[in-house]
């Protein structure tokens, strides 16, 4: 692939009418060019097709089709897929965990990024070493360290109940219990996300000019609290709003812990979408169940990344 | 830097009180699994709380972990598959993102479209068909099921792009007087300048692919070709909670390599790792 044109096409052509022979020159470069993108462009352009653009359309073929695994013919069924799903106790169940999960996540997950940078970014020593223990669980592998959640929160040997039977308080067998699955899986959840949202948080807050803060110091805001109520805070507006769509695509996002710890239950009283769309896709093979729930999780992942992706344009703006 | 005006002394010590109780919780996982996989069984079965063990059992938790468990195994399945994907995305992608930076052809918005359409799809999305793909090209359950689907990243065209934009259009023009190919430039001079942008999709990459579950449980079945996040998994699974000592002694392999890196990088994890969100 040694393509290599001489001159940039990017010049435009200056007066179209020149002599023929001239014209066909500038025509002949600027199709090497194309030529030379088309061959750079290509592997990426075929991948791309491939392994994103054709399987979004055949989940889309699947979830109204009547097609199972194996299967070498299928029948358009409409939305019939869809009204099984939207019929089943299963889903509907799957559907109201991840929302409360999220629901749960996101606040714990953003106020305490917030209040962490904060007080981060309120002193000068250390910080280095805090950001980093406090971004450790974003990169640490989830799979093993739901084993180690697992161990803490033990009903017998774990560390969690003796504490809270030293203290007196009830225990519980945290993940084996209807009422408590959900919000320890959320914990865990914010335990790993809040690094994530504190590190966009400290980026916020650098992005703060200091005439701001001179500004209020001048009316008369010189306690810490003053300023963080009269400057902080309100410039953190956008950010604030950013991280609750990035950190709620995320939560979403739940996985790993599930299906290591709970497999949905007790009974499904943790089952979330992704694990449905795991087993009745890959367990269960059914295909066109799986399929609709793919579409449910698609429109709701495309619906936070535009907002995601609207807000962070507005950021950008606004700096 | 008056914003952190120096804490009066109460403000200080309230400010590294909370900051090490935080910290604390943020750690308490990896302290407790550190200790339980250097402790024998019966002080893992004492009520009493302690971390350090009386009797260190670390040679028999570690060994078994590796012995028992194919774990170093899986490390280096996980190792094999995150370099292999890393090239192949680094290949496919810097070109195509130069193209779209640096040159002008027909298809170029249409491409770019479909750039940002795969930014769009969360992969788990993708997991029904791809498996599809893998069945009607037979490489279920092999290595090659690991790493095809992740072999282009929009994510990555993305990011070069952006950084290969901010790179003057002179320099590629000088380049391509002294006779260097499109593609020459693109190795020998785009991805040289663009190393910020490369290291950090490298992280990004890298972390995202050891620490995956969802896609190679549905990929690969058999124990030999486990990356090491489903291979913890599936050892927790045949340990069915009772012997924790070696499952821990797992598991912190599992976490440790990324865990030095990130000691060693931190600045660079960070920013890889937050980047993703921030196209």
């Amino acid at each position: 692939m040694s393509v290599s044109a001489q001159t940039v096409a990017a010049i435009p052509d200056p007066l179209p009418d020149r002599t023929p022979r001239r014209s066909s020159a500038i025509r002949m470069r600027a199709l090497r060019e194309e030529l030379a993108a088309l061959a750079l462009a290509g592997p990426a352009t075929a991948l791309l097709l491939a392994l994103f653009i054709l399987p979004v359309v055949a989940v889309f073929i699947i979830a109204l089709s009547d097609w199972q695994f194996g299967a070498r013919t299928l029948r358009f069924v409409g939305l019939a897929n869809f009204a099984e799903i939207a019929g089943d106790e299963g889903f509907h169940a799957s559907l109201l965990n991840t929302l409360l999960y999220v629901l749960m996540v996101v606040p714990g997950t953003v106020l305490s990024g917030l209040g962490i940078a904060l007080a981060i970014e309120s002193g000068r020593s250390l910080r280095a070493l805090y950001r980093a223990i406090h971004f450790l669980p974003f990169m640490a592998t989830l799979a093993a360290m739901a084993i180690a959640w697992e161990a803490l929160l033990h009903p017998t040997i774990g560390p969690v109940n003796q504490a809270l039977a030293g203290l007196g308080l009830p225990t519980a067998n945290w993940l084996r219990n209807e009422a408590t699955v959900l919000p320890v899986l959320a914990v865990i959840g914010i335990w790993q996300n809040l690094g994530f949202a504190m590190v966009l948080f400290l980026a916020g807050l650098k992005s703060i000019p200091q005439d701001l803060y001179d500004a209020a110091e001048i009316d008369g805001a010189d306690g810490w609290l003053d300023r963080l109520r009269t400057v902080t805070l309100p410039m953190l507006g956008p950010v604030s709003l950013f991280v609750v769509v990035v950190v709620a695509l995320r939560a979403f996002e739940v996985f790993d812990t599930v299906q290591i710890l709970t497999e949905g239950g007790p009974g499904r009283a943790s089952e979330v979408l992704l694990l449905t769309l795991y087993r009745e896709s890959f367990e269960f093979l059914h295909a066109g169940y799986g399929a609709a729930v793919t579409i449910v999780v698609l429109a709701i992942a495309v619906m936070l990344t535009l907002a995601q992706a609207k807000l962070l344009d507005r950021k950008v703006h606004y700096q | 830097m008056s914003r952190a005006r120096s804490l009066s002394r109460p403000a200080a010590i309230a400010r590294h009180a909370l900051l090490l109780a935080t910290g604390a919780v943020m750690l308490a996982p990896f302290i407790w699994m550190a200790s339980l996989s250097v402790k024998p069984p019966g002080e893992i079965f004492r009520a009493s709380f302690s971390l350090l063990p009386q009797q260190w059992y670390a040679l028999e938790n570690y060994g078994k972990a590796v012995t028992v468990a194919p774990l170093l195994r899986y490390m280096a399945n996980g190792a094999l598959v995150c370099t292999a994907i890393l090239a192949l995305q680094i290949l496919v992608c810097a070109p195509c993102a130069y193209a779209l930076a640096k040159m002008e052809f027909r298809g170029r918005g249409l491409l770019f479209g479909l750039v940002l359409t795969g930014l769009l799809l969360p992969h788990q999305v993708l997991a029904l068909p791809l498996f599809i793909l893998c069945y009607s090209l037979g490489i279920l359950n092999s290595y090659a099921a690991l790493i095809l689907p992740f072999a282009v990243s929009p994510f990555g065209i993305f990011l070069f792009r952006q950084f290969f934009k901010t790179i003057p259009d002179d320099i590629v023009h000088a380049a391509r007087l002294d006779g260097l190919s499109e593609l020459a430039i693109v190795w020998r001079i785009m991805l040289p300048m663009a190393m910020p942008a490369v290291i950090a999709f490298s992280i990004f990459s890298v972390v995202a692919h050891w620490n995956d579950l969802f896609w190679p449980l549905i990929a690969v079945k058999s124990p030999n070709l486990m990356p090491p996040a489903l291979g913890v998994a599936i050892f927790r699974g045949a340990e069915a909670g009772s012997d924790h000592g070696p499952l821990m002694a797992g598991a912190v392999l599992v976490v440790l390599p990324l865990l030095i890196a990130f000691v060693a990088a931190q600045r660079w994890f960070i920013e890889g790792l937050t980047s993703a969100s921030l196209k």
